[in-house]
C-alpha cells in the first residue's frame, strides 16, 4: 500500500496535492499496490473524498482528533506514523510544498528513517530507487532509499495533475490517533489573508520582469509603465532583490514566487536555472537582452536583442501610437 | 540572547554545471563557494536579533577544512564565533548531518544554553528540507519550518510563513528551532572593517562520526535539456512594431 498525505485549503485539494495524487496513483498501478489517500483533520471530508474519487483513488482514510483541528506539524506526523503502524504502508508520499516537506521531515525524524524530498521518479519494481531534483532543479540525483517504509515528497510540477481514467467511489475508513497536548505545542494559531488587492505577481496575466540589466531602482519606472499599459505586474530577479532595488515579494524564481502569466516579458535577466523554475508556468516568454548569447533565449518563445532602456520606451511609444 | 546558526559550504554554480567522471560530484575547479540564500538570511536574522536584544551569535558548519571561508564570511557580517566540524568525507546525507550537528549543539548548549537555533529552509545543493527538523527532534526543541517573519516575545516566539492565500502564523515556546526562508530580511554584505575583525574572531575545530548513509546516492545526472525554438523579433527599438504585433496575436492588448 502507498499512502498519500492530502494537502487542502478550505476543503479543496491544493494543486501540488493533485499532482502528488496523480503521481502516486500511476506509480501504484505500475507497482501493483493500492494507493490510499490520507486526509488529516479536515472539518468537512466529503468534498475532498469526492475529488479523490475523480482522481481514481479507491480508498481514503480520514483521521480526526480534537488535537488535529488546527494544523500542527508534530500532531500530523504522529498521526501518519500511527496509520503506518496500522496499515503497514510500504511508502508514504506528500506534496513537495512547505507543509508537505515539513510534515514528512517530522515523520522521518521521529521514525529515524531516511526521506527523499523533491522526487521526480520512483521505480515501480521495489519503490526504493528514486530520482530527485537537487541544486534547485539544475541536477538530478539517482539514489537508493533504505528503510522499511519509504518516505518521499514529490517535486512540484514534475507531473501534470490528471483525473483518473475511471472515477471511483472511494471507500472511507476513519481513524482516531492517540495524541497528547505535547503534539500541539507548535500549532497554527491564525491565518492572515493576503491584503494586496487587484493585480499581483501571482494572478497577473502579463508580468514584466527586470534583472541586473535594469541597472537602478529608478529605472524600473519604465517596466512599471509597460506593465500598466498591459494590465500586468512587475517582477524581478534575485540580483534586483539583493541590490535592494525591489522588494523580495517581487522576486520570481526558486526562492521567490512561481508565476503563471499568459506572457512573461523578461528584461535584462540572464536566465539562470533558479530564475527559470519560477516562470515555467508562463504561457509564452519574451526575452529582451543585449547579449545574444544569454541563456534565456534558449528557453524563450520570442527574443529581442537590444538594450532594454531603448526597447521598452519604443514599445510604450508604439502602444500609445496605436491608442492602447 | 544566545543564538546558533547552521550553514553549509556549497559551490556557487553558474549556468553550466560539469560533473566529475564518476558522476558523484560537481567539478568545482573554476567555481567559488557560498552558502544557500536561505542560510544567508538566517545569519542576517541572528545578527539583527543580537543587535536588538543583546547576547551573542555562533555559526556552525559541518564540512571540509576550507569551510572556514564560509564561517569567516559570517563572522565578517557580525557573527561572534564559529565552529567547524571538520570532515574529509564529501557526501553526508541529511540524517547523518543532523546526528553530527545535534551532538555538537548538545555539548555546546551544556556550556551555555541556546535561546534560538536557526537553520536554512534547505541547503542549496541537497535541497533536503530536513536537517533542521531532524536536529529539533534530537534536541527535543519546538520547531517551525519555512519562516519568513519572526517575532521574539517574552519566552515565546511568533513565526509566520507564506502560503498561496496569505500567511500562516505559528506560536511556539522558546528555546526553539526555526528554519528560515529568503525574504525574511535583506542580508548585509560584509564591510571592510567587519572582514578585518573577523580574522581575530575564534573558530573552534571539532570532529564527528559518520553514522552511515541511509539515502544512498548512486549518481548525479543532468536533467533532460528542454530547448525551445525562439522567434527572434529583431534588434533594438526597431523591434517595437513586431513586439506589439505579438501582443495582439496573444491577445494581451
Ligand atoms: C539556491 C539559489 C536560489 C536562487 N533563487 C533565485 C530566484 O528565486 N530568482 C532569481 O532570479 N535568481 C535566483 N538565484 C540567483 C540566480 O542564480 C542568478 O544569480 C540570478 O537570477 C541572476 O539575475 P540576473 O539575471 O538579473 O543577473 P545576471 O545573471 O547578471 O544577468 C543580467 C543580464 O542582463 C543583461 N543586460 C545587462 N544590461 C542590459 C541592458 N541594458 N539591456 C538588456 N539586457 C541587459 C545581461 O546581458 C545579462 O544577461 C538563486 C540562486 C541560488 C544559488
Ligand atoms: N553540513 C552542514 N553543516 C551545517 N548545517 C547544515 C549542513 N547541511 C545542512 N545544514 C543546515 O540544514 C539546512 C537544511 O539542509 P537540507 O536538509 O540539506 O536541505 C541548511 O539550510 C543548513 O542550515
Amino acid at each position: 500500500m502507498i499512502l498519500g498525505v492530502i494537502e487542502y485549503e478550505q476543503s479543496t485539494m491544493t494543486e501540488l496535492s493533485l499532482q502528488m495524487v496523480t503521481f502516486g496513483r500511476d506509480l501504484a498501478e505500475k507497482s501493483g499496490d493500492e494507493f490510499v489517500g490520507l486526509i488529516i483533520g479536515a472539518s468537512d471530508n466529503a468534498p475532498l473524498i469526492g475529488e479523490l474519487g475523480r482522481y481514481g483513488v479507491a480508498k481514503v482514510i480520514t483521521a480526526a482528533h480534537e488535537n488535529l483541528k488546527d494544523y500542527a506539524p508534530v500532531a500530523w506526523a504522529n498521526t501518519i506514523s500511527q496509520v503506518i503502524d496500522q496499515t503497514q504502508a510500504k511508502m508514504v508520499m506528500a506534496p513537495g510544498s512547505d507543509q508537505g516537506n515539513e510534515v514528512m521531515a517530522h515523520l522521518a525524524a521521529r521514525s529515524d528513517l531516511p526521506m527523499a524530498t523533491n522526487c521526480a521518479a520512483v521505480s515501480a519494481d521495489d519503490l526504493s530507487r528514486i530520482t530527485r531534483l537537487r541544486w534547485g532543479s539544475s541536477l538530478m540525483e539517482e539514489a537508493i532509499l533504505t528503510g522499511d517504509c519509504k518516505l518521499i515528497t514529490i517535486a512540484p510540477f514534475v507531473v501534470e495533475a490528471a483525473e483518473g481514467a475511471s472515477h471511483a467511489e472511494p471507500a472511507e475508513e476513519s481513524f482516531e490517533p492517540t495524541l497528547s497536548d505535547q503534539d500541539i505545542q507548535v500549532r497554527l494559531i491564525r491565518k492572515e489573508p493576503d491584503e494586496t488587492e487587484g493585480i499581483t505577481l501571482k494572478n497577473a496575466s502579463v508580468v514584466v520582469g527586470g534583472g541586473r540589466g535594469v541597472g537602478s531602482p529608478e529605472a524600473y519606472s519604465v517596466l512599471e509603465e509597460l506593465a500598466k499599459l498591459l494590465g500586468g505586474a512587475v517582477g524581478c530577479s534575485r540580483v534586483a532583490t539583493n541590490n535592494g532595488w525591489r522588494p523580495h515579494s517581487d522576486q520570481v524564481g526558486l526562492t521567490g514566487t512561481r508565476i503563471s502569466p499568459e506572457l512573461y516579458i523578461a528584461c535584462g535577466i540572464s536566465g539562470a536555472i533558479q530564475h527559470l523554475v519560477g516562470c515555467k508556468g508562463a504561457g509564452k516568454i519574451m526575452v529582451i537582452n543585449k547579449d545574444p548569447e544569454a541563456a534565456f533565449f534558449g528557453k524563450a518563445d520570442y527574443g529581442v536583442i537590444g538594450d532594454l532602456h531603448e526597447v521598452l520606451p519604443a514599445i510604450i511609444e508604439e502602444l500609445k501610437a496605436q491608442g492602447v | 540572547m544566545n543564538i546558533l546558526v547552521c550553514v553549509k559550504r556549497v559551490p556557487d554554480i553558474g549556468a553550466r554545471i560539469d560533473l566529475t567522471e564518476d558522476r558523484q560530484a560537481i567539478t568545482t575547479k573554476n567555481l567559488g563557494f557560498c552558502i544557500s540564500p536561505h542560510e544567508e538570511c538566517a545569519v542576517e536574522e541572528a545578527i539583527q536579533l543580537v543587535e536588538k536584544h543583546g547576547g551573542q551569535a555562533t555559526v556552525l558548519t559541518l564540512g571540509p577544512a576550507d569551510a572556514e571561508e564560509q564561517l569567516r564570511d559570517c563572522l565578517a557580517r557580525g557573527i561572534d564565533r564559529g565552529i567547524l566540524i571538520e570532515t574529509d568525507q564529501p557526501e553526508w546525507d541529511s540524517r547523518e548531518t543532523a546526528t553530527a550537528l545535534a551532538e555538537v549543539i548538545r555539548s555546546e548548549a551544556d556550556k551555555e544554553p541556546f535561546d534560538l537555533i536557526l537553520f536554512g529552509n534547505e541547503s542549496a545543493d541537497s535541497t533536503g528540507c530536513q536537517v533542521g527538523i531532524r536536529v529539533a527532534h534530537h534536541l527535543n526543541l519546538p520547531c517551525v519550518a519555512s519562516v519568513k517573519k519572526l517575532q521574539i516575545g517574552d519566552g515565546d516566539a511568533t513565526a509566520s510563513r507564506e502560503v498561496d492565500t496569505g500567511w500562516e502564523v505559528f506560536s511556539l515556546p522558546m528555546p526553539a528551532l526555526i528554519t528560515v526562508k529568503e525574504g525574511i530580511n535583506l542580508p548585509r554584505y560584509p564591510s571592510l572593517r567587519g572582514t578585518m575583525k573577523a580574522k581575530k574572531k575564534p573558530v573552534d575545530r571539532l570532529s564527528a562520526d559518520k553514522i552511515g548513509a541511509s539515502l544512498k546516492m548512486q549518481q548525479l545526472v543532468h536533467p533532460p535539456e528542454q530547448k525551445k525554438e525562439v522567434d527572434m523579433l529583431g534588434e533594438g527599438s526597431a523591434a517595437a512594431s513586431r513586439i506589439v504585433e505579438v501582443f495582439k496575436a496573444l491577445e494581451v492588448i
